[in-house]
């Protein structure tokens, strides 16, 4: 079962390793990703910690650890696919895998249902304030 | 801009229809890419056709006794002896040589001109020629009536071909004529922003969404949006303004000397013409897909700071990232120097390019030769 934070990175743990990515949403707000930074192997990360960047065609973003845990695995698909996070960022588009997450911490996620919720109230405020300007002027 | 209510270019539901993700730019409420994303829409320009708004563009005619004497004055090219039914790329320079604007100079007729300015630069530039021009030339600032589309790709010749028009009725490359589609009178010229061979059209604003439809409905023709445009333009090096130009740089710094050192005339800001550069464009080739980004320092290799990143972004015609950057400096470094682009503690590795990046466009092609750049 899928985890979500705020910053919409969604995490999976199965067999005591937390599988980690970004959500549809997420994919869908960046756009064409054209690079990913992945993390080294072995390092340790704590929630809320930046662990990546992810870049698009008009920005990077950094993605935080959505729990604790040290990296084990990283998707060596994405450095020549990084298309692969826009075709399916909840299942092949992964980042990484971490080892030693604490469960408890997913107390600090929203499940899929909260999570759509949370992006509908997302939504209805940035209509309401309107879209962030872009500094472009010409 | 800030809280300012952004303006809608006549497309506006036209581009939601297809699914837009729409952006504010200079004040306007545009398209930064429809469904398939920047970078199909950046290819589809590059192989086949595209269809752009550019509604948010400026349009002044200036006309009268005395309108080309008073243009060669105020404008860092000459317009005297360009030839009517021609387009001519151009500068609006302050009196030290600052860049207030960069624009398409088309010749109407003896004394009439028509000047195409960027969106943002628009009203600044309107007041100030307003108080250069004397009363037998008048300035008539057309934007708010006029809109433009751009059709961009080597297909988009065949296209119009396709409607009905023979190779003979199609300006060249940066010739304007007017046609007649859709019923209405429309000025069409062979210029772009994308380097590949393409047209641009002017009609009345309401008429926009009639012209949109009648060019989408052509086979192999695709909306995209200034997602696309950006990366099209950075990969040919062309400027664009607030970024590679601004009221801070002259056109010699931002690589513009050959086009306007050579004629010793003077025009207002002709005197950036005495003073060496201060700075100087260049490209850097990055090494691989991440991007520099706007504002980025640029570094040489023993770490001491040289320059800033104007442009940055990957480039999808060749798979890796570029930028373009300010180098401090009356010379530009040599082609080949290795730099680093970007935060102290993680740079990218550039190596200073020749322009443009992308050398496969089709802007001055096939066959129909150059005729007043």
């Amino acid at each position: 079962m899928k985890f979500y934070s705020k910053e919409h990175e969604w995490v999976e743990i199965t067999g005591g390793v937390a599988t980690i990515g970004i959500s549809s949403y997420a994919a869908n707000e960046l756009g064409d990703v054209t690079f990913v930074e992945l993390p080294e192997t072995g390092t340790q990360f704590e929630q809320g910690e930046a662990m990546l960047v992810v870049e698009s065609v008009k920005a990077a973003e950094d993605v935080f650890a959505p729990v604790s845990g040290k990296v084990i695995e990283v998707n060596e698909e994405l450095v020549d696919n990084p298309e692969i996070v826009n075709e399916s960022p909840e299942e092949e588009g992964w980042f990484c895998r971490l080892e030693g997450a604490d469960e408890a911490e997913l107390d600090n996620l929203m499940v899929h249902e909260d999570y759509r919720q949370y992006i509908e109230e997302v939504l209805a405020t940035n209509e309401e304030e309107g879209d962030e300007e872009d500094d472009d002027e010409g | 801009m800030g809280s300012m209510k952004l303006l809608d270019t006549p497309l506006k539901q036209a581009h939601l229809s297809l699914g837009a993700r729409m952006v504010p730019f200079a004040g306007w409420n545009m398209p930064l890419h429809y469904g398939p994303g920047i970078i199909k829409e950046h290819r589809h320009t590059r192989e086949g056709a595209s269809l752009f708004d550019t509604c948010h563009m400026g349009e002044f005619r200036v006309f009268g006794t005395g309108a080309a004497a008073l243009l060669d004055g105020l404008l860092a090219r000459a317009v005297s002896d360009q030839a009517i039914g021609s387009c001519r790329y151009n500068f609006l320079l302050t009196e030290e040589g600052g860049v207030r604007d960069d624009l398409l100079v088309y010749r109407l007729g003896t004394e009439e001109f028509y000047l195409v300015v960027n969106a943002a630069t628009r009203g600044a530039d309107a007041d100030w020629l307003q108080q250069k021009i004397h009363p037998a030339v008048s300035l008539s600032d057309e934007s708010s009536r006029t809109a433009k589309l751009d059709l961009q790709g080597p297909r988009s010749a065949e296209i119009l071909m396709g409607l009905g028009f023979g190779q003979e009725r199609l300006p060249r490359y940066y010739q304007w004529c007017r046609i007649e589609l859709i019923g209405e009178q429309i000025l069409l010229s062979r210029t772009g922003y994308t380097g590949e061979l393409g047209y641009e059209f002017y009609l009345p604003w309401e008429k926009a969404t009639v012209l949109w439809e009648h060019l989408l409905k052509e086979e192999g023709v695709q909306a995209a949006g200034l997602g696309a445009r950006d990366t099209l333009r950075l990969e040919m090096g062309f400027p664009l303004y607030g970024h590679e130009l601004d009221i801070d740089t002259t056109p010699l710094e931002a690589g513009f000397d050959s086009l306007i050192s050579g004629d010793h005339r003077s025009f207002v800001g002709s005197r950036c013409l005495e003073r060496p550069p201060r700075k100087r464009l260049v490209g850097l080739l990055l090494q691989g897909r991440r991007a520099a980004r706007r504002q980025d320092p640029v570094r040489t290799l023993d770490g001491r700071a040289v320059g800033k990143v104007t442009s940055g972004s990957y480039a999808p015609s060749l798979d890796r990232a570029v930028a373009l950057a300010y180098i401090v400096g009356e010379k530009k470094p040599e082609l080949g120097t290795a730099l680093l682009v970007g935060g102290a503690a993680k740079p990218l590795e550039a190596v200073v390019t020749g322009l443009p990046f992308y050398g496969g466009g089709a802007a001055k092609g096939p066959g129909q030769g150059e005729a007043d750049s």
